[in-house]
């Protein structure tokens, strides 16, 4: 099997977004859902969220941040490339309802995985009102299709480039502390530490917080367990039991302890990429 | 049976039993008697006609032999090398009552190397009976279904939910007992007959059960029991615990030990404890050492002659140097720098009165706790069923174990669809999930041409 990639681009510096041709993944797929790939033989299994899906088209789109070797590769191949495996929708869909007034907060990367949950919470009935941060104007994604799947957007880099000079999570609270919304949820995606934060910022005022968690996955189906976070003090597979969980009950510590686990073999991974690339008869230029 | 010698093994990943020449093989099927009520035959779940294929083998007609062994059972090189056969049909073999019962299973991968070298591949398939017949889990039990159906002349798609088929017998069993190009090369001569293998294909998730119900004629369920159980003691989420099938899948799936060359890591570890006593604890025991461990101890709750795990394996594993603390039980994983392991706190066992299974039962002993230094600890206590296949199968009955309910003749509540091998009898062997296949293939065979 193969899965063609049908369109690529850079959005912004060193994160890319990628079309591939996967119909029977299209058709099934729901907002909240990822998929594994692995780019050849030698590859890694990945899991990245579906930020988009085209069922006539037969096409899933995935936007990724470089973050070591596999993301690295990933973002060097070109349209007609085609990756060897794709494989999903994996994990449980959203749980999207009609709830009244619901808050999605996206951060640096994890604004691609709250995009398609933007228009599946909007289709429900809900009123959304979106928040979106990154470090800088620069690195910010998916601006203008947040705008337009959100009937509120708010922007906040971290140096104040563009929108709120902040943290989301300052929105977050300003949101909440005035009387104009009656919020029902909150879902929050972004770097597990921003993921923490939030769920500190928000648990005071008792509304419904989620976050989709990143954890280390091989299978993907339940199979190998080293996907496992602590959820309310139980052990949960972030693979077929999520990844969506309720935010006050996820051990955020454990979670990133365990996502350092390979750090110098990932390390070493992207030393000897790197190393094989610059070269000039590299093959896999 | 010639061995690689157990030093210099115990660092590489080439299969370990070598395999009988053309010589040897004739030799020992000279002693089979071609008995007229051959008991052997009886501890075969798929039937193999045994004197049948050996009596081809001392005439050197080994093309014929095979040809008598793929009659009942598509993946000969694979059973000749893992099945339990000393407990299956060498067990009943007439000649083992006096001295050594027939070498049955390397007979077999004698015939199926044989094959295989030589290249020769003719075998009849049935027209087309114009069926659709889905198979879900490319495991032992469902490539047994799909190349009996399509033989009949059914048209089979399996579906796979990982990127290569072959299920335990390519995530699970390691490359050093049982080489993935040997899996490859069956799993070939079953797309040769025509079944369309398609991997990335959960179903569950792309497709549920009663979807496919509506688009083919029958289906059977083969999708194994590989959700890994956790011990529930403190410490099991700390860096550097694995579930076997983790650790498993990282080196045979992945091909970690030939990291960085393939990109998936592992952390192979200088102080393996693994807890279990079965043929996955010992693959998982065997796998740690070759990483490079300076030592791996495999630790068990009961005694010696309790380990489930074939003797041969046990065997190789205590002569590469694997140790091995019987009657001792983990009861904490102590917690290390950075929330890694530092060691395992373990409780010494005696056995007590049978329990309901007959096997004497195994009570801590008060006061023996004591501590293993341990940088990685592996956890091989067994598998229920996985689960994802069970999302919009309504309908299908299940027992409270979480297995597949099938009856007698290997169909599920639902009709039509049949279920077979360990997600019906929760983990058990590469043999009897193709004799499950077998009997499924029959039924739905009769299925088929009865509607
Ligand atoms: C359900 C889920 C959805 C995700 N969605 C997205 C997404 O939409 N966009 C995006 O950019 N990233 C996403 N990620 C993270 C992405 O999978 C990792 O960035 C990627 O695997 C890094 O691989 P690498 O080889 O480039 O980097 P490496 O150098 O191997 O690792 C960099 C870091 O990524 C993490 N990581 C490494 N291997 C894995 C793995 N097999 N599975 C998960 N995490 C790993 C580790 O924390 C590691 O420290 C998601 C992760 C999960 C679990
Ligand atoms: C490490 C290890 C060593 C072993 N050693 C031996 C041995 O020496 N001798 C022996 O006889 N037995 C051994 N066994 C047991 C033996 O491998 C199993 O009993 C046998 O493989 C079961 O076959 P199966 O076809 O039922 O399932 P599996 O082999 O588990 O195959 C099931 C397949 O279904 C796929 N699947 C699951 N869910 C879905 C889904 N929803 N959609 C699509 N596909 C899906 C899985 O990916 C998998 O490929 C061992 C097992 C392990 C784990
Ligand atoms: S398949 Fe297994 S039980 Fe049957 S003859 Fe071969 S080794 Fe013996
Ligand atoms: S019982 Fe032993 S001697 Fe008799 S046919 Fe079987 S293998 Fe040969
Ligand atoms: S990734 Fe293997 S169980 Fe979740």
């Amino acid at each position: 099997m193969s899965y063609k990639i049908l369109e690529k681009r850079e959005m912004v510096p060193n994160v890319h977004l990628i079309k591939v041709d996967a119909p029977d993944v299209a058709k099934a797929a729901r907002a909240g859902q990822f998929i594994i790939l692995r780019i050849d033989e030698e590859g890694e299994r990945i899991p990245l969220t579906i930020a988009d899906y085209d069922v006539e088209e037969g096409s899933v789109t995935i936007i990724f941040q470089e973050m070591g070797k596999t993301t690295k590769q990933l973002g060097t191949l070109s349209c007609s490339d085609d990756l060897q495996d794709f494989v999903g929708p994996l994990g449980h869909p959203a749980d999207v309802r009609n709830l009244g007034t619901v808050v999605l907060v996206g951060g640096g990367i994890g604004i691609a995985p709250i995009h398609p949950q933007a228009k599946a919470y909007r289709e429900a009935g809900n009123r959304v009102i979106s928040i979106i941060g990154a470090r800088n104007e620069g690195l910010l994604i998916l601006e203008d299709e947040m705008r337009a799947r959100s009937d509120e957007l708010y922007v906040a880099t971290d140096d104040g480039s563009k929108g709120h000079h902040g943290f989301v999570t300052d929105i977050v609270k300003e949101i909440l502390d005035g009387d104009e919304e009656e919020v029902a949820r909150i879902v929050v995606i972004g770097p597990p530490i921003m993921m923490r934060v939030a769920a500190g910022v928000i648990a005071p005022y008792d509304v419904e917080t989620i976050v989709s968690l990143n954890p280390i996955m091989i299978d993907g189906t339940g199979m190998c367990g080293g996907c496992r976070v602590s959820v309310g003090g139980k052990t949960k597979f972030a693979c077929v039991d999520g990844p969506e969980f309720n935010a006050k009950d996820v051990d955020f510590d454990l979670l990133m302890s365990r996502l350092s686990l390979y750090r110098d073999e990932e390390g070493q991974a992207l030393e000897n990429y790197n190393k094989c690339c610059s070269g000039s008869d590299c093959k896999c230029q | 049976m010639p061995v690689q010698d157990p030093q210099e093994r115990n660092s590489n990943f080439n299969e370990v039993a070598l395999g009988y020449t053309e010589e040897q093989a004739v030799l020992e099927a000279g002693r089979c008697l071609e008995c007229k009520n051959p008991k052997c035959m009886e501890g075969c779940p798929v039937n193999i006609d045994i004197p049948g294929f050996i009596s081809k083998i001392k005439v050197r007609d080994f093309d014929g032999a095979i040809a008598k062994i793929k009659e009942t059972n598509a993946l000969p090189a694979i059973c000749g090398r893992v099945c339990p056969q000393e407990e299956q049909c060498e067990i009943l073999c007439i000649l083992g009552k006096k001295s050594e019962p027939i070498a049955i299973g390397r007979l077999e991968r004698f015939c199926a190397d044989h094959e295989r070298e030589t290249n020769v591949e003719k075998r009849p398939v049935a027209e087309p009976s114009g069926k659709t017949v889905a198979v879900v889990g490319a495991g032992p039990a469902g490539l047994t279904v799909a190349a009996d159906l399509a033989r009949v002349g059914h048209s089979v798609t399996i579906f796979e939910s990982l990127h290569e088929a072959g299920g335990v017998l390519i995530y699970g069993i390691p490359e050093f007992r049982l080489p993935k190009s040997i899996v490859k090369e069956e799993i070939d001569f079953i797309t040769k007959l025509g079944v369309d293998v398609k991997v990335n294909y959960v179903i569950g998730r792309i497709k549920t059960l009663n979807e496919l119900r509506d688009e083919f004629d029958a289906i059977f369920i083969g999708t194994g029991a590989g959700l890994p159980k956790f011990m529930g003691i403190e410490g099991e989420n700390l860096n550097g615990v694995y579930s076997a099938n983790e650790f498993l899948t990282r080196v045979n799936l992945m091909k970690a030990y030939r990291f960085p060359e393939y990109d998936t890591p592992i952390k192979p570890g200088k102080r393996v404890v693994v807890v279990g006593g079965g043929n996955v604890a010992m693959d998982a025991a065997r796998c740690a050492q070759r990483l490079g461990a300076d030592e791996v101890t495999i630790v068990y709750r009961r005694g010696d002659e309790e380990l489930p795990a074939r003797r041969e394996e046990i065997e190789h594993a205590k002569e590469e140097g694997i140790v091995f603390r019987l009657l001792n039980n983990p009861v904490r994983i102590v917690e290390g720098e950075n929330m890694t392991v530092a060691g395992v706190e373990c409780i010494k066992m005696e056995l007590g009165e049978p329990d309901g299974s007959g096997r004497r039962r195994p009570v801590p002993i008060e006061g023996s706790e004591h501590l293993i230094d341990a940088d990685i600890f592996i956890v091989a206590i067994g598998t229920s069923p996985n689960p994802i296949i069970f999302t919009g199968s309504e309908g299908l009955e299940r027992s409270e174990w979480g297995t597949i309910v099938v009856n007698e003749d290997g169909m599920t509540s639902i009709e039509g669809v049949c279920a077979g091998g360990d997600v019906v009898t929760g983990a058990a062997t590469v043999i009897s999930a193709m004799g499950a296949g077998k009997l499924a293939a029959e039924t739905i065979n009769t299925y088929l041409m009865d509607n």
